[in-house]
Formats: structure tokens, C-alpha cells, sequence
């Protein structure tokens, strides 16, 4: 479980998160929405250490996350970055075995090797992909394989930032159903950052909506369609009109 | 007039406020950094890989500057040195020029051209695309995996590419003399050897090892705190450059001053 306790955030006079309350279940699938630059990624950061709250604490499994030793418990942790961020001067396979080749999760080189491949044909990789560079491939090619690097060392926590941002439309359906078909077999916890509704549909069990740095609405997929919370109907309709401004 | 003062003043506080703050922040930075080089893990492979990048790659570059460089000098003491009757001093001036002052200097601005500039673009660009953000998900420390490889790299490399740029410098000189300048090929390598002390080739050396320090940890310093975008890797890569040339020329004043007056 974890558990966002009044974070707030701000970077110089940009008050970013102004005191999120959120809390996630073990196993549950949690999608956060929100207009471009309300602090989703911030929020998710603050778990990872990326980003140092100001105030307010998080907790994962009861555990306090900002005074924790980061190495121990960053190894649960599995995280699809916007732009895949993978390291461009290693092959896929190196990238996916990252963690599995540094660290107290080190394997054999072989071992690693394997486990690689056989996570890349779980996102739809052929094995060939394994030795081929970051840069020979497709944005779709790239978004799996970072997954299949996020969920390498099968992590009890999955974060996905923007997992569908910059493909088409066929390949974002793709992306969501893997993140699904993986979230549901793993049994992980999962939170994904998002403002497409296609992924929202896909991938949530509950979902919350972050506007002007507080959680707005919270709750199951099912009620988010007549949740009667103003910001959370114009951003799921994407209508101009509403009490979120259109110029930010 | 008392307000025009007054701002001066704070305008200067600010300036010298701000020096002392970047020192800090990077006398924390080397700190920090130096703090992992006993701690495991270790990370061999990287650091194979970047002294591969900074001194085995340099040496072309180390090489052809350095011989024309000592080439150079050959013609300009010849030169010189016959205005008070003195062209014979050409080996031993040659020798101490280069040992003393050209063969460190040459090499820490070559590697500070060369190695400074793609460590910061490449630590910046890592920065921007969020793959610093990655290694820290991937329980990875990049001050343990990117900053240390390099910066003992840089250590333990810029000795070895100063003794080459040494050698080639006074082999550049050699040649001049001994082809077009009528010189003895014999009594020039004595000359040479002769002359030089055992303290002009640690200076040598220790240069060396103290430039490649600073050059490589520039271009971390730098990459790693890079801003975003294009804009912020270009800048921070220019920054990098101008900020080790700057401090290794410093720190080449001060390291001839300890040695050689103290």
C-alpha cells in the first residue's frame, strides 16, 4: 500500500503540490489525471526520491519512504519513463538486465541474458531485438522495452509515466494492454500518469484527478463516469468550457 | 550617489556570495564523489571504458600537438638563443620547456577540448532525457557509476598522456635540431638527458595526474547539473570547457610555485 500524507512541492514561487492525500492498495491499479504540468510526475518522483517533498510523508507498505535507505527499498520499484530513457550506449538486453547485473540482484551474465529475452517476448520482442542499440528503434519498440526493463526484477510496485505519450493509436492500445495483462499477472501495484482516456479505460482500477496541486476527485473507473465533480467531467470530456483553465 | 554606492556594494556581495556558493557546490560535488571510491559496488567496466575514452583516444591528438609544439620551440630557442651566442642551449631548453611547462599544459587543455566537452554533452544529454533519473530507479548511484570512473580515469591517465606529450615534444625538438638545425644526434639525447632533474619530471607528472583530475571533473560537474532542453546541454558543455581550461591553468601556476620556488 501506498500512502501520499499532505506532499507538497513547490520549485521557487511555482507551488506545484499543495498538500495530496492518496492513498493505493496492495495490487491495486491506480491511473492519475490531470492537465499538463499539475505535478503528476512530480508526485510519483516524490516516491522514488527524484524529487524531495517539502513537506508531508509517504508511506510504502507502513514504511516512511523519505527517511528510508533508498537502496533497500528502491529494488521493489519498476518505473516506464515518458521517453523510455534508455541508455543509449548499451545494447536492449543490457538495458532490460540493468538491475540484474549490478547490485545484490546480480546474476550471471548468461542468466541475465536469458531472463532479458524472455522479458522481451513478454512485451511482444523477438529475441533479435536483444543485441540491437536504443536508437535503431521504433518510439513503440522503445516504450517495450523500457517496460520490459520496469518489470525485469518483478517488482512489487510499478510506476508508468505517460506510457502512451507520442504513439499512434494502435500501438497506445498495445502499450495499454501489455501494462494491463502485466499489472494483473504480477499482481503489482501500479500507478500510471496519464491524460489519455483510452489508457484510463484500459489500465485503472480506482483513478484520481491532481488539479492545482490537490487530489480534486478520487475513485473506482466505474463511478469516474457520473462522479458529478466538475474537473473531473471536463477533463474526461475535454471540453475548453469548465472550471479548469485553458490557459496555463 | 550613496544609493549608486550602495548597489555597487550589494552588487558585489552578490558576485562574491555567488563564487564562494559554486565553490562549495563543487567542493561538496568531489567530496560526495570521492566518498564512493572505497565503498563497493565497484564498477570495472566503466572505468576500463573511460580510460579507453580519455587517455587511449587523446593520444593522437596528445601526439601531433605535442611534436609540433616541441618542433617549434627547437626554432624559436635556436633562434633566440643566437641573439647572445648561446643556439647550442636548444636540447636543454627544449627538454626543461617541455617537461616543466608544455607537455602538462598541452595535454590538460587537450583533454579538456577533447574529453571535458563529450563527458558534459553526454551526462547533460543523459540528464535531459531522463536516464540520470533511470539509474537512481535502477538503484544505481551515478556519482558511483558515472562521476568516479571518470574522474579516477582522468587521475590516473593525464601522467601517462603527459609523459608521452613530454617525449614527443623533445623528440619533435630532436628531429628539427638534428636534421636542419646541424646538431650532434648523440650529444643531443646526452644534453637532454643531462639536464633534466628528477623534480622536473614529477612536476611533470603530478601536473598530469591534477589536470586530468580537474578536466574530468568539470565535465561531470557540469553535465550533471546541465539545464534543460538543447540550450541548457550546449551551455553547460561550454561552461564545462571554459571552467577547466581556466582552472588548469590556475592550478598550473600554483603547482610551478610549490615546486619550483618553494
Amino acid at each position: 500500500m501506498i500512502t501520499f500524507d499532505n506532499i507538497h512541492k513547490s520549485f521557487g514561487a511555482n507551488n506545484v503540490l499543495c498538500g495530496v492525500d492518496l492513498i493505493v492498495d496492495r495490487g491495486q491499479s491506480m491511473v492519475i489525471i490531470g492537465g499538463s504540468g499539475t505535478g503528476k510526475s512530480v508526485l510519483i518522483k516524490t516516491v522514488l526520491g527524484l524529487v524531495t517533498p517539502d513537506n508531508g510523508k509517504i508511506f510504502v507498505n507502513k514504511q516512511d519512504m523519505i527517511h528510508a535507505k533508498r537502496d533497500n527499498f528502491l529494488s521493489k520499484f519498476g518505473m516506464l519513463f515518458q521517453g523510455g530513457a534508455l541508455f543509449d550506449s548499451m545494447p536492449v538486453w543490457q538495458n532490460v538486465a540493468f538491475r540484474l547485473q549490478r547490485g545484490h540482484l546480480k546474476l550471471p551474465k548468461t542468466k541475465a541474458r536469458e531472463i532479458a529475452i524472455e522479458k522481451l517476448r513478454r512485451v511482444g520482442l523477438a529475441p533479435d531485438v536483444a543485441d540491437r542499440l536504443p536508437a535503431e528503434l521504433s518510439g513503440g519498440m522503445q516504450k517495450r522495452v523500457s517496460l520490459a526493463r520496469a518489470i525485469a526484477a518483478d517488482p512489487e510496485i510499478i510506476f508508468f509515466d505517460e506510457p502512451t505519450t507520442g504513439l499512434d493509436p494502435i500501438m497506445a492500445r498495445v502499450i495499454n494492454d501489455l501494462i494491463r495483462k502485466i499489472v494483473v499477472e504480477m499482481g503489482a501495484t501500479a500507478i500510471t500518469i496519464t491524460h489519455d482516456m483510452a489508457s484510463v479505460a484500459t489500465i485503472a482500477d480506482k483513478v484520481a484527478m491532481l488539479h492545482d496541486g490537490v487530489i480534486k476527485w478520487c475513485g473506482t473507473l466505474d463511478d469516474m463516469a457520473h462522479s458529478g465533480n466538475s474537473h473531473v467531467d471536463q477533463f474526461i470530456h475535454g471540453r475548453a468550457e469548465g472550471p479548469i483553465k485553458t490557459l496555463r | 550617489m550613496i544609493l549608486s554606492l550602495i548597489e555597487s556594494i550589494i552588487a558585489l556581495g552578490r558576485l562574491v556570495f555567488g563564487a564562494f556558493s559554486a565553490l562549495g557546490r563543487v567542493v561538496i560535488f568531489i567530496i560526495t564523489t570521492l566518498s564512493h571510491i572505497f565503498r563497493p559496488p565497484f564498477y570495472p567496466r566503466e572505468f576500463a571504458s573511460a580510460v579507453m575514452n580519455v587517455g587511449y583516444l587523446s593520444l593522437p591528438v596528445v601526439g601531433i600537438t605535442s611534436i609540433f609544439t616541441g618542433a617549434a620551440l627547437a626554432l624559436q630557442i635556436y633562434s633566440g638563443g643566437s641573439r647572445f651566442n648561446a643556439p647550442e642551449v636548444v636540447p636543454q631548453i627544449v627538454a626543461i620547456g617541455m617537461v616543466r611547462e608544455l607537455g602538462p599544459v598541452l595535454v590538460g587543455l587537450m583533454i579538456a577540448a577533447r574529453v571535458t566537452s563529450s563527458i558534459t554533452a553526454e551526462l547533460a544529454t543523459m540528464k535531459v532525457t531522463e536516464q540520470i533519473d533511470a539509474l537512481i530507479t535502477l538503484s544505481t548511484v551515478p556519482l558511483k557509476y558515472l562521476v568516479l570512473p571518470r574522474v579516477l580515469a582522468g587521475f590516473l591517465v593525464g601522467p601517462i598522456l603527459v609523459g608521452v606529450a613530454d617525449s614527443v615534444g623533445i623528440l619533435g625538438g630532436f628531429l628539427v635540431a638534428t636534421q636542419t638545425l646541424g646538431f650532434n644526434s648523440a650529444t643531443y639525447i646526452l644534453d637532454t638527458i643531462n639536464f633534466l632533474t628528477s623534480a622536473d619530471i614529477i612536476s611533470s607528472l603530478a601536473k598530469g595526474a591534477a589536470f586530468g583530475f580537474i578536466a574530468t571533473l568539470m565535465g561531470c560537474y557540469y553535465g550533471l547539473n546541465s539545464g534543460r532542453g538543447a540550450q541548457g546541454v550546449g551551455t553547460a558543455t561550454k561552461s564545462s570547457v571554459q571552467a577547466a581550461a581556466v582552472l588548469i591553468l590556475a592550478a598550473n601556476f600554483l603547482l610551478t610555485a610549490v615546486f619550483f620556488t618553494a
